[in-house]
């Protein structure tokens, strides 16, 4: 059991999590995940680690609820527990000095990528992050962001916040613009990770993304992860989960990222329909006791 | 009532196995054999010959005195004889029920030679199920505490036996599993059916009424290191991580959605409870009315398929690709197989999946097979017949085909050896690895094998052990 140390919404659907976890605390390194469980019944469900805290023993995880558990996982409040957090999980991501460094993060993935762009930073990279968002009221982490990275530009989708249109055409004008870029790291959806991928690919500038399949032990055991890479089946949880953007399969990806859609979508409905039940029944409750 | 001759014992038939009838139970998850009634029980014990040089015990892995339990469920000491086995076994409920015994004890068994080995298998279970379901499971008296702390890395079958051991001879042991569940492969890969999830918890819980410590959600590598246990106080350590990394076939299209391995299929069905989705979270590919084929001749196939069968299949096949003889299957798991309606396709190898635009697997491209000279496992090789290939639709497949080792241990201690299979490299007389009091058995040391053998190292290992904490200069 892991006790939720503060628990606040960032955005609509995204949600900060400090959980208690001290040995994940002292062991965590940038690009690792844990595998968290709400209950008896949950699924186990691979996020990546946001932060975290040595001395007060505590890992930050920043969850989009998406799905019925991501979204269960959301209705967890401050003093909640968690009934299993698992971890550090994968490869630490590779960090050294390339020079400059682009840190690119698309929605929930600015969490994601968070940590890594700190270590980038720490490990004496010229920082830029570009933080990517459908529109202003989902832009996350700025404030955070901000501290890190020597350059933040924010990219909303509609043009309601900061620079406007796609995280990849910020980087094209920066490219364009004769900046000398030695590394670029992308996390986000799959199109965004991809479209990445493409823009450095004829600079040949190295680029890593963060793959985010269909888990089920995250230690090897079960292949379920499994993805392309060179024209190699890896299996991200053990492999990864950074690897050359240029190497991935993104649409093999999409497409085993699919595998449960209809599944998702009857749990979805029943659960809803169970919270539907509850509110009725609070609510008749209610009338009665009136 | 005088005791029976020699002859009369010959002549009583090996008493059959109660079970759920084959259509029936295919479409449940609950377990197919029912157990030996008392009655029956007796009866199989008469068939006994109580040896003076008992062979079966040779046949055991971890040594149980077989005669000695036998006599006892002849007398109708039934708890007696539940204590004689717990001497030299820690899970008896699970030995009696997933060991190979056709292959070990049975084979060894002198009544064999002209008729049906006695049924030792069947009496183990009886008598443990006996103990468990009147009295509960009584635990064994312990040694007095050494101060001796073990680290076991592992809580699957080896990984339990050694703890067993370890914790009766006075030491503490505390055991670190990765998964949210203690039991290693007996929760994630063997089915409800073969081996209801409530006997491998019940025998759990009496390791820990014995005071052994379980610590889930530990990735020993990750969470800790193996220098950090040695760090932190623990004296020796006991590697029994199984072997958990799957192999793929390595065959064009193995990525489409529907293609499971094993482990997946059956972590997802056993561990998760994805048979009961959507009470659990946990989905599974919906098998109904569909035709899904198992790659694989072993007892995981068997399970796989068996598990595919009861989520709904239309038709569920076993697809190997040498010929019934060679399969590694349990001879009882073929059988209650074929009674359940799983169809075998042998002398058959897949060459491609093929799959649709979206990703799902809809069919299979097979080659006829025939068998040729004997390979390096003593098997006859299977060759590919020429212009032999047809495709056939499939919706899911799983492929069965074994493991390698899990890299998470490699990775994070270096200081050891292993083979260039991963597999970490002991001394089989005692499974002392090249690490200074650190040990290792089971499938990550064996490779793919069965739950006693892995049973039967961690016994060795948990004398090893003892031997090494027992002398004047270990860590």
């Amino acid at each position: 059991m892991n006790k939720i140390i503060s628990a606040e919404f960032l955005a609509a659907d995204i949600k900060r999590f400090v959980i208690e976890a001290p040995k994940i605390a002292a062991k965590r390194k940038a690009g690792q995940f844990v595998i968290v469980r709400i209950d008896e019944k949950g699924e186990r469900i691979p996020l990546t680690i946001a932060d975290s805290n040595k001395d007060q023993g505590t890992i930050t995880i920043i969850v989009q609820g998406i799905g019925k558990t991501t979204k269960e996982i959301n209705s967890h409040k401050t003093g909640d527990f968690f009934l299993d957090v698992v971890g550090p999980l994968g490869k630490p991501s590779h960090i050294e000095n390339f020079g400059t460094a682009v840190s690119i993060g698309g929605g929930v993935g600015t969490a994601i990528a968070f940590p890594t762009a700190v270590a980038l930073k720490e490990a004496g990279n010229h920082t830029i992050v570009i933080n990517g968002a459908r529109n202003k009221d989902l832009v996350i982490l700025e404030e955070e962001l901000k501290n890190v990275s020597d350059e933040l530009y924010i990219t909303t989708d509609d043009g309601s916040y900061g620079y406007h249109g796609f995280v990849t055409q910020k980087l094209q004008e920066l490219i364009d613009s004769g900046r000398k870029i030695d590394f670029v790291l992308a996390i986000g959806p799959i199109p965004m990770m991809k479209a990445v991928a493409n823009t450095t690919r004829p600079y040949g500038i190295k680029t890593v993304v963060s793959l985010n399949p269909v888990m089920v032990d995250g230690t090897g055991m079960c292949g379920g992860c499994r993805a392309t890479v060179d024209n190699k089946t890896v299996f991200v949880c053990v492999d990864g989960p950074e690897f050359d953007a240029h190497l991935v399969d993104f649409e093999l990806l999409t497409k085993r990222n699919r595998t449960y859609n209809q599944n998702e979508k009857v749990a979805l409905e029943s659960h809803l329909c169970t919270i539907d039940k509850a509110f009725f029944e609070a609510v008749k409750t209610e009338t009665i006791h009136q | 009532m005088p005791p029976l001759t020699k002859k009369e014992r010959m002549q009583i038939p090996r008493q059959p196995m109660p079970e759920q009838a084959p259509l029936e139970r295919n479409k449940n998850f609950l377990e197919v054999n029912l157990g030996l009634t008392e009655e029956l029980a007796r009866m199989e014990a008469q068939r006994c010959l109580q040896c003076p040089k008992p062979v079966c015990v040779d046949g055991c892995p971890v040594g149980v005195q077989i005669r000695d339990f036998i006599q006892l469920v002849s007398e109708g000491d039934f708890l007696g004889a539940a204590a004689k086995i717990k001497h030299d076994n820690a899970l008896p409920a699970v030995c009696g029920r997933v060991c190979p015994q056709e292959e070990q004890c049975e084979a060894k068994c002198v009544v064999g030679v002209k008729h049906d080995p006695v049924a030792i298998g069947r009496l183990e279970r009886f008598v443990s199920d006996y103990e468990r379901e009147t009295i509960g499971i009584r635990t064994p008296a312990i040694k007095p505490k050494t101060g001796k702390k073990v680290a076991v890395i592992g809580s699957g079958p080896a990984g339990l036996s050694c703890a067993g051991d370890l914790i009766q001879l006075g030491h503490d042991v505390t055991v670190f599993e990765a998964l949210h569940e203690v039991g290693g492969v007996l929760i994630y890969g063997i089915p409800e059916f073969r081996l209801p999830k409530s006997i491998v918890k019940a025998e759990v819980d009496a390791l820990k009424t014995l005071g052994v410590e379980f610590q889930t959600n530990a990735v020993i590598g990750f969470t800790d290191t193996i220098d950090e246990l040695f760090e932190s106080g623990y004296n020796a350590v006991f590697i029994a991580v199984g072997a958990g990394l799957p192999y793929f076939m390595n065959i064009p299209g193995e990525n489409y959605n529907g293609v499971y391995s094993a482990n997946e299929f059956l972590t997802r069905v056993n561990l998760m409870k994805a048979y009961k989705f959507p009470e659990y979270d946990t989905p599974v590919f919906d098998c109904k009315d569909k035709n899904v084929a198992v790659f694989g001749g072993g007892n995981t196939a068997m399970d796989a398929v068996r598990t595919a069968k009861r989520l709904g299949a239309k038709n569920a096949y076993i697809m190997y690709r040498r010929s019934e003889k060679e399969m590694p299957a349990r001879l009882e798991e073929v059988h209650h197989a074929k009674q359940e309606g799983i169809e075998f396709v042998f002398l058959t190898n897949p060459l491609e999946f093929l799959g649709d635009e979206n990703g799902w697997l809809r069919s299979v491209k097979l080659q006829k097979m025939k068998l040729g000279e004997p390979d390096a496992s003593g098997r006859r090789r299977p060759v590919p017949i020429p212009n032999s290939e047809y495709v056939t639709e499939l919706d899911m497949a799983v492929v069965a085909i074994g493991n390698g080792s899990n890299p998470i241990i490699q990775k994070t201690t270096p200081d050891l050896s292993y083979n260039k299979w991963g597999n970490i490299i002991v001394d089989e007389a005692t499974m002392k690895t090249s690490k200074e009091g650190v040990f290792a058995g089971g499938d990550i040391v064996s490779g793919g094998a069965t739950v006693i053998l892995a049973m039967g190292a961690g016994r060795t290992a948990a004398k090893a052990i003892d031997n090494y904490l027992n002398s004047t200069n270990h860590r």
